[in-house]
């Protein structure tokens, strides 16, 4: 196994390099064909390294080479496999693949087509060091690296001035959270003098931190997966990344890179057990964004920004699960909702090229029979979202659920089920606007032009129906749940310390099951008298009714406009002050003073050079004549 | 070592007062005259009151360095003449005078 996982995330940087060198001259229209074939390959090995790994009790450590050594200060370049970075892998790599085809025919004959692929290949890298690394700050260079691609592919459509703002802010907005992350790594080095997982985990058992340390480390760590994972107050840039290109919307934005931050706060399990508070912050603010976002949801237009909030929401489930200790429910869901919500971007990807571009729900409808492979597999994600029996997201949503009810956190469950049926009311409000209706509100040359997308859009589309209807049965309660059980090596520490029972499992508890159902099933119905049955006119009468509700939904909370009237106002004001006062004054005075003296100094010696040779002749013996009397008055006084 | 009819050495200090005299006698006609020609002409005896100078000395320290310096000196002065020369020729083309307190196109 040491011999080739290696490989799987050089394969992608190999196609990067490839592609971005030879792309634009050489390869160009071809140039899907390198990274489609890398992630492949780094998806076969990804199967290889999962079926090598099942049982195992350590992980596979694999170090390359000596990447950092000043001093004490060691950190070698090493990969590491185990059960959890398993189930990344595939993640990434298998959504990934099927997002790379799809991206064939839906970026076809952008100017832009290589430089795409390669970008996708360099997140592919990225992404995968991220999640195969065996230290916090090769984890640290992945979770840069991802922010990086993140940012040259929100700004993809660079000549957009929204979406080039849109990625400034999406980094601008992650530097807040990555500044805590890198202060989380920096004080795991100076409290246990290494960043190896393993050497870190076993000092934090061993009880060589304070619990005040250990709740800084794991609130630092947490501020990083707020900052990529969107969580409250620092979900503000991922509707906006809703700019880039929908693919890019789909991987990065929906299934992978987002999930980074449940993914870090999973792999760092044992230092969150060990602080309780942290834990209850976790829960709290995943809760709190869970339905928060939810809410935004309702009153979205553009169809991206709908799926964008609920990638938030759902998100928001999966750090209440870590929070409340149901590790393996987190990354359920975390693959669940790759599953899914790739599904649906890339669904709503091929609504959006079907209409010409067009991302308004407000000027789609009746879709249905047009585009009827886009709108089964739809279907399939929307069930899958609002957790209806027997899609993924009803197992793993109720896994979720299941672990907050019992661990006795009443208010986490009730706000998770009000969440849920928020997100199957929104859910399906998208899914009525744009496919059911009598007619498509839109011109008449769109209209005419609405077609199927072609194969290669449609086939991900399909296999992710598929994984989305059933994969769900690979975390079934009790004793079916093979993911919990495949997961264990990985969490049994952590599980001890909060005094799990190794079984960790949630027994089938219908009642719950049929409660949450159950609520799903009302916000769809809902959702269908308001959008089908009474199209006509409901929806506008409900919008005037709640009038000022309504508009401070639809303006998601002014939380924007709230960080610009405080945080950018203070920045731009500030430099602008600095600007004022320290470069214009002191920089600026300082060069524009010295050419000042230079000049003013020049002007005044000028006179001196007549230009005449005989003034200067008589100023060389003048010299002269000074020199020998020196001379002379030293020599014989 | 040079004598005097009647045998008597020359004394190395007038070596020095008729070279200082020379120098003199140059450095005033280069600092006063206005032609370019007469102040080579002055810069020349200002070289050759040095030569005396180090054939004076030479004598003194009966050392026949300096008179070769002095050898050396002549055929520097003579390259320095054809430059200096060649010079105010052009200088003549194109301006039609040698008169230096003409020549101020250095002006600060």
């Amino acid at each position: 196994m040491e011999s080739y996982i290696w490989l799987i995330p050089v394969l992608p940087l190999a196609a990067f390099i490839l592609t971005i060198i030879f792309g634009r001259w050489w390869i160009k229209e071809q140039a899907h064909w390198l990274p489609i074939l890398a992630m492949a390959a780094s998806f076969g090995l990804s199967i290889a390294a999962f079926v090598q790994i099942r049982g195992a009790e350590e992980p596979v450590i694999l170090n390359l080479f000596k990447w950092f050594s000043v001093g004490s200060f060691q950190v070698p370049f090493g990969l590491q496999v185990d059960q959890l970075t398993s189930i990344m892998l595939l993640v990434v790599t298998g959504v990934g693949l099927l997002i790379f085809i799809y991206s064939k025919g839906y970026m076809h004959g952008d100017p832009g087509y290589y430089r795409f692929f390669a970008y996708l290949s360099l997140f592919a890298f990225s992404m995968l060091m991220l999640v195969m690394a065996n230290n916090y700050l090769l984890l640290y260079f992945g979770w840069e690296a991802v922010g990086l691609c993140s940012y040259y592919l929100i700004g993809f459509f660079y000549h957009k001035p929204e979406a080039a703002a849109a990625g400034k802010k999406a980094f601008i907005v992650n530097r807040v959270g990555d500044f805590g992350f890198g202060l989380g790594v920096m004080l795991i080095f100076v409290t246990f003098g290494t960043l190896d997982y393993t050497g870190v985990f076993e000092a934090v058992g061993q009880g060589q931190a304070s619990n005040g340390i250990l709740l800084a480390i794991a609130l630092l760590l947490f501020m990083g997966a707020m900052g990529k994972s969107a969580q409250f107050p620092l979900h503000v840039w991922l509707p906006d990344a809703m700019e880039g290109p929908t693919p890019v919307s789909a991987l990065i934005h929906a299934a992978t890179m987002v999930t980074a931050g449940v993914y870090m706060v999973a792999r760092s399990s044992v230092i969150f057990a060990h602080a309780p508070t942290a834990m209850w912050v976790v829960g709290g603010i995943g809760a709190f964004t869970a339905l928060f976002a939810s809410f935004i949801g309702i009153a979205q237009k553009d169809i991206k920004k709908v799926l964008a909030y609920s990638t938030v929401s759902q998100l928001g489930y999966m750090f209440m699960a870590l929070g409340v200790g149901a590790w393996s429910a987190a990354i359920f869901h975390l693959m669940a909702h790759a599953f899914f919500k790739a599904l649906l971007f890339l669904g709503a990807g091929s609504v959006i090229h079907s209409m010409s571009g067009e991302q308004d729900m407000g000027r789609m409808g009746a879709l249905a029979r047009r585009i009827p492979a886009t709108w089964i597999t739809f279907m399939a994600g929307g069930l899958a979202l609002s957790g209806i029996f027997p899609f993924a997201g009803f197992w793993s949503k109720d896994e979720i659920l299941g672990a907050t009810f019992k661990e006795g956190v009443y208010i986490m469950w009730g706000v998770g089920i009000l969440a849920a049926f928020i997100t199957a009311f929104y859910t399906f409000r998208m899914i009525f606007v744009t496919f059911w209706g009598k007619e498509t509100r839109s011109d008449e040359a769109t209209v005419k032009h609405i077609h199927e997308s072609p194969k290669a859009m449609t086939v991900p589309l399909i296999i992710l129906a598929i994984a989305s209807t059933l994969g769900g049965f690979l975390g079934m309660p009790g004793q079916l749940n093979v993911l919990g059980k495949f997961l264990e090596p990985v969490f049994a520490v952590a599980d001890e310390v909060l005094g799990r029972e190794a079984e960790r499992i949630v027994t089938m508890d219908v009642v719950l099951m049929a409660i949450s159902v159950g609520v799903a099933l009302l916000g769809i119905t809902m959702a269908w008298y308001v959008y089908v049955r009474r199209a006509a006119d409901l929806p506008e009468k409900l919008g005037a009714r709640f009038g000022i509700a309504y508009k401070i939904v639809y303006n998601k909370f002014y939380i924007d406009e709230f960080y610009a009237a405080t945080f950018v106002r203070a920045a731009v004001d500030g430099s602008r002050w600095v600007w004022k006062h320290f470069d214009e004054l002191i920089i600026d005075g300082a060069v524009n003073g010295m050419g000042w003296l230079w000049q003013r100094g020049g002007t005044a010696v000028r006179p001196i050079q007549t230009g005449r040779v005989q003034n200067y002749m008589l100023g060389i013996f003048a010299g002269l004549f000074v020199v020998m009397t020196v001379i002379v008055v030293v020599m014989f006084a | 070592m040079s004598t005097v009819p009647g045998g008597i050495p020359i004394p190395v200090d007038w070596y020095l007062y008729l070279s200082a005299a020379l120098f003199m006698v140059g450095a005033v006609g280069i600092l006063t005259r206005r032609n370019l020609f007469i102040m080579l002409f002055s810069l020349e005896l200002m070289m050759n009151a040095v030569n005396i100078n180090l054939v004076g000395f030479s004598g003194f320290h009966q050392n026949m360095t300096g008179q070769n310096f002095v050898l050396f000196t002549m055929a520097i002065a003579a390259a320095e003449a054809a430059v200096g020369l060649a010079i105010a020729t052009a200088l003549f083309r194109n301006k039609k005078t040698l008169m230096v307190d003409l020549f101020d196109t250095m002006k600060g």
